[in-house]
């Protein structure tokens, strides 16, 4: 990644490089560009392990949603391709779901992202009943908490540029 | 399981995964270059073997997170450590919380700030600058993101440049991706040692 104001979180802030911002931006261009990487890593890895690219792009997708983050939200959906089950994902109302294991993904994401203070360690056993095996828990725990750090970097970036 | 820890201390407790950590002996090159196990730093956490299972996010993240909290210039690392605290509060990560509080108490050399929130979880009565910092992390830690124009007036006119209040977004932030893997995937236990 050459250019930081190419990089998603930038992209979705609406910063570009005339902005006042530019400076105080490339002072930090290293950390910018690593949280490009971990972008990369957490949603098209080179070794998805249980959850697909379009999977993980659908979840991304859901909670910028429950996030109200449409920046964001269009970004991953974007991301998704010609996948039905997952675009059904991306929407957060989708939660009646046949699969056990997905349901469990389903609920696990919504629980995690939205109410990270009330999971327990019955939550992590949901998973696992529902046939989640642990390395896919742990690659699904790694997706929601970038995707969250994600928006709440999103935000402050537009928030600074519309404020600063 | 009782005993596990409910309340914010600043000592650091031990934590207790809920997903098996892998082996050292069983980790694949990948996930050793992730660990970055070396002949002289063999010593690997609990955390970080659980965290291997899924090494090309752990690869990139460890380096992210000492940048955000380390690198030199703008915001203090003190302050980076308030906000990391201000978000470990919403997300009641017990862990994180007593891990970052006592590096802010070993870098203030002031242990009421952190007392006076732990004891009011988040309607604490700081310091005009320190109040800022600390409720716009709170506020940035919501779901959604609960932040406006008002709140970086507020950093503004509590003296923070653009560049520290970049490191108050990232430093926020990042724990929101922190507690959510701490607080999900362990407990934190008394420390036995």
């Amino acid at each position: 990644m050459s250019d930081i104001f190419d990089t998603a979180a930038v992209q979705a802030s609406g910063l570009s490089k005339d902005h006042a911002l530019a400076a105080a931006l490339s002072g930090r261009e290293d950390i910018l560009t690593m949280t490009q990487q971990a972008h990369d890593a957490a949603l098209t890895p080179d070794a998805p392990g249980g959850l697909s690219h379009a999977e993980r792009a659908a979840l991304a997708c859901r909670m910028a949603r429950l996030n109200s983050e449409e920046g964001l939200a269009v970004q991953f959906l974007a991301m998704i391709g010609s996948d039905t089950v997952a675009g059904q994902i991306a929407d957060p109302g989708f939660t009646s779901v046949a699969d056990t294991r997905l349901a469990a993904i389903l609920r696990h994401t919504d629980l995690v992202t939205q109410d990270t203070k009330g999971v327990v360690a019955g939550d992590i056993a949901a998973l696992t009943s529902a046939g989640v095996s642990e390395d896919d828990i742990v690659r699904l725990s790694e997706l929601v908490a970038f995707v969250s750090y994600q928006i709440r970097l999103t935000v402050g970036l537009r928030l600074m540029g519309e404020a600063l | 399981m009782s005993d596990v820890l409910q309340d914010f201390t600043t000592k650091v407790p031990h934590w207790r995964p809920r997903v098996m950590p892998i082996k050292l002996e069983d980790a694949t090159p990948d996930q050793l270059e992730a660990l970055k196990v070396t002949p002289s730093n063999t010593k690997v956490s609990d955390y970080v073997l659980v965290l291997a299972r899924d090494s090309e996010t752990l690869r990139e993240r460890t380096p992210l997170f000492n940048a955000i909290m380390y690198n030199r210039g703008g915001m203090s690392r003190a302050e980076r450590e308030l906000g990391a605290v201000g978000a470990s509060v919403v997300n009641r990560c017990v862990y994180c919380a007593a891990v970052h509080a006592s590096r802010y108490n070993v870098l203030t050399k002031d242990e009421a700030v952190m007392e006076r929130i732990f004891a009011d979880e988040g309607k604490t009565e700081l310091d005009p600058r320190q109040q800022a910092i600390f409720d716009f992390s709170v506020k940035l830690s919501q779901t959604p993101p609960d932040v406006s124009k008002a709140d970086m007036e507020g950093l503004k006119a509590a003296g923070l440049e653009a560049d520290e209040i970049l490191d108050l977004v990232l430093s926020s932030a990042l724990f929101g991706w922190a507690n959510r893997l701490m607080h999900t995937l362990g407990d934190p236990v008394e420390n036995e040692d």
